[in-house]
C-alpha cells in the first residue's frame, strides 16, 4: 500500500527543522512530526536519509528529501498554488539563494564559537560573527522582511536566529544582536517572531534555555 | 568568444572566471548545454580585475555571471539562473518535476559538501595525515556518488538519465581535476575497476560539445596544481 500523506523527521531543538516547519505551515500543509533521539536515530531515519543520516527529513507520499534549504525550496514548488516561498524574479531568487548559502556557510560557523567562548576570545568571536551578519543585514534594507511585505524563502532560512540568537546570548552572556550593531536585524527579529505561523512552531523558549545551559556546562567542563 | 546578446532578452552575458576552477566550468557547461551565448573573461586570480571585485565583493571569487551588467555568484546558483531566466534557451538543466529537482539538488550539494572539500585538503592539506585522510574522504564520496548515478540514471548514460542535467554539470566542472589527480597526487580517482559508472559517465560527459573547450587538459591543471601548492607552502613558511 502506497504511503501517502507528509511526514517531518525532526529534533525538537534543531533550528533547522524549524525552517520545513515553517514552510509547510505558510502553505497550510498538514504534516505528522516525528521526533528523533539523534544520539539513536530510528530505523526510518536512516531509511530515509541514509547518506547524510541527519534531520529535517521531509517525506512526501514516502518519497524522502534530505536538506532544509532544499526542502523548503520543494515545498514551494509542490505546492505551487499556495503561499509562494521563492521570489518570482529570477534575479531576486538567485539573491535569496545566494544570502541563504552565505548565511549557512559563513554566518552560523561564525556563530557556533561564541557558544563556548569567554572573556576577550568571546569578544572577538563576537565581533566576527556580527561583521558576517552585518553583510546579512544589507539585504534587509527598505524592506519589512527579507522577501520583502511578507515572509518568503531567506526569511524561512534566517529566521532560527530571531529565536536562537537570544537564547545563545543569555547562556553565554554574549550580546551580538544588539540595536546599536544590528538595528535592521534586531528590527526583523520582532516582526518575524510576531508572525502566527512563525510563533506556532517554535521550540519552547525555557526548555531551549535550559537545554543550551546544560549543554555549554558539560562542554566548558570538558 | 564574442557575444551576440544573450538569449531571447538580448541583455549581454558575461563570465567571470578561470580556467582551472571546477565551479567556473560548470557554469560555461551549464551555457553551452542552453546554447546561450556568452563572453568568457579570463581573471588572474592572483590579481583579480575592478570588474570581479565589484561584481562578488562579498566572496571576491570566480565565477561571477554578469547578465545585462547585473552580477550573480556561486556556480550552482548561476546554473539555476540560467534555467530561471532562459526557460526556453536550449534544454533545461534541472528537471520539471519538484521531487527530481530536489534529489538533483541534494547530490549537487553533496559534490560542493563532500567531495570538493576533500579534494581541497587532499591536495592542500599541511601534513602527510591530513592529505591521507582527505585522500580517503575523496573516495569514499565518489563510492557515494557512484550509487547516486545508479539512483539517478535510471540505466542512462547521465545522472538525469538520457540527456545531461544538474548533476552531471554539478559533477562535470570536477572531471578535469579528476583526470588529472593521479598526475598530481598518484592516486588514480576515476577508475574503471572502482567506479566504472563514474568513470564511464566521465567519458561520456567529456565527449559533449558541452563540455568540449572547457574540461582543462590533465597537464596543465598538473602544473597548475604544483604551483598552488608552492604558493600556499610558501606562503606557510613565511608566517
Amino acid at each position: 500500500m502506497a504511503e501517502k500523506g507528509v511526514k517531518v523527521f525532526g529534533m525538537w531543538a534543531s533550528p533547522m527543522v524549524v525552517r520545513v516547519e515553517w514552510a509547510l505551515r505558510l502553505k497550510g500543509v498538514e504534516y505528522e512530526y516525528v521526533d528523533e533521539d539523534l544520539a539513536n536515530k530510528s530505523a526510518d531515519l536512516l531509511r530515509y536519509n541514509p547518506v547524510t543520516k541527519k534531520v529535517p527529513v521531509l517525506v512526501h507520499d514516502g518519497k524522502p528529501i534530505a536538506e532544509s534549504t532544499i526542502i523548503v525550496e520543494y515545498i514551494d514548488e509542490a505546492w505551487k498554488g499556495e503561499y509562494p516561498i521563492m521570489p518570482a524574479d529570477p534575479y531576486d531568487r538567485a539573491q535569496a539563494r545566494f544570502w541563504a548559502r552565505y548565511a549557512d556557510e559563513k554566518c552560523n560557523p561564525a556563530l557556533f564559537p561564541i557558544f563556548t567562548a569567554t572573556g576577550e576570545a568571546q569578544r572577538k568571536v563576537v565581533h566576527e560573527a556580527q561583521q558576517c551578519l552585518k553583510t546579512l543585514e544589507t539585504a534587509l534594507e527598505g524592506k519589512k522582511f527579507f522577501g520583502g511585505d511578507d515572509v518568503g524563502y531567506l526569511d524561512i532560512v534566517l529566521g532560527w536566529y530571531a529565536h536562537w540568537l537570544p537564547v545563545i546570548e543569555e547562556v553565554t552572556g554574549a550580546s551580538v544582536v544588539t540595536d546599536e550593531a544590528l538595528p535592521l536585524m534586531k528590527a526583523w527579529f520582532d516582526r518575524f517572531l510576531a508572525v502566527d505561523v512563525v510563533k506556532a512552531a517554535l521550540p519552547d523558549k525555557d526548555k531551549l534555555l535550559a537545554a543550551n545551559k546544560a549543554r555549554r556546562e558539560q562542554l566548558l567542563s570538558a | 568568444m564574442a557575444a551576440a546578446g544573450g538569449g531571447g532578452d538580448g541583455r549581454q552575458l558575461r563570465v567571470l572566471g578561470a580556467w582551472p576552477s571546477p565551479f567556473v566550468n560548470r557554469v560555461r557547461m551549464a551555457l553551452h548545454l542552453k546554447e546561450l551565448e556568452y563572453e568568457n573573461v579570463e581573471e588572474d586570480i592572483t590579481n583579480k580585475s575592478e570588474l570581479l571585485l565589484a561584481s562578488n565583493p562579498v566572496h571576491k571569487k570566480v565565477p561571477v555571471l554578469l547578465h545585462g551588467g547585473r552580477p550573480v555568484a556561486e556556480s550552482l546558483i548561476i546554473v539555476e539562473y540560467l534555467d530561471d531566466a532562459f526557460p526556453d534557451a536550449g534544454r533545461a538543466v534541472l528537471p520539471a518535476d519538484p521531487y527530481e529537482r530536489a534529489v538533483a539538488r541534494f547530490w549537487a550539494a553533496y559534490v560542493d559538501g563532500k567531495l570538493h572539500g576533500a579534494m581541497v585538503m587532499a591536495l592542500m592539506g599541511t601534513t602527510e595525515e591530513e592529505r591521507a585522510a582527505a585522500t580517503a574522504d575523496v573516495f569514499a564520496a565518489l563510492e557515494t556518488l557512484e550509487g547516486a548515478f545508479t539512483e539517478c540514471s535510471g540505466g542512462k548514460g547521465f545522472f538525469a538519465g538520457n540527456a545531461p542535467g544538474y548533476v552531471d554539470v554539478a559533477l562535470g566542472g570536477f572531471i578535469g581535476w579528476l583526470r588529472a589527480w593521479d598526475k598530481i597526487t598518484g592516486a588514480k580517482l576515476l577508475d574503471a575497476g572502482r567506479t566504472p559508472l563514474l568513470d564511464a559517465w566521465a567519458e561520456r560527459f567529456a565527449s559533449l560539445d558541452a563540455a568540449k573547450g572547457v574540461i582543462p587538459d590533465p597537464d596543465h591543471l598538473a602544473e597548475f596544481a604544483k604551483v598552488l601548492q608552492a604558493r600556499s607552502s610558501g606562503a606557510a613558511a613565511s608566517n
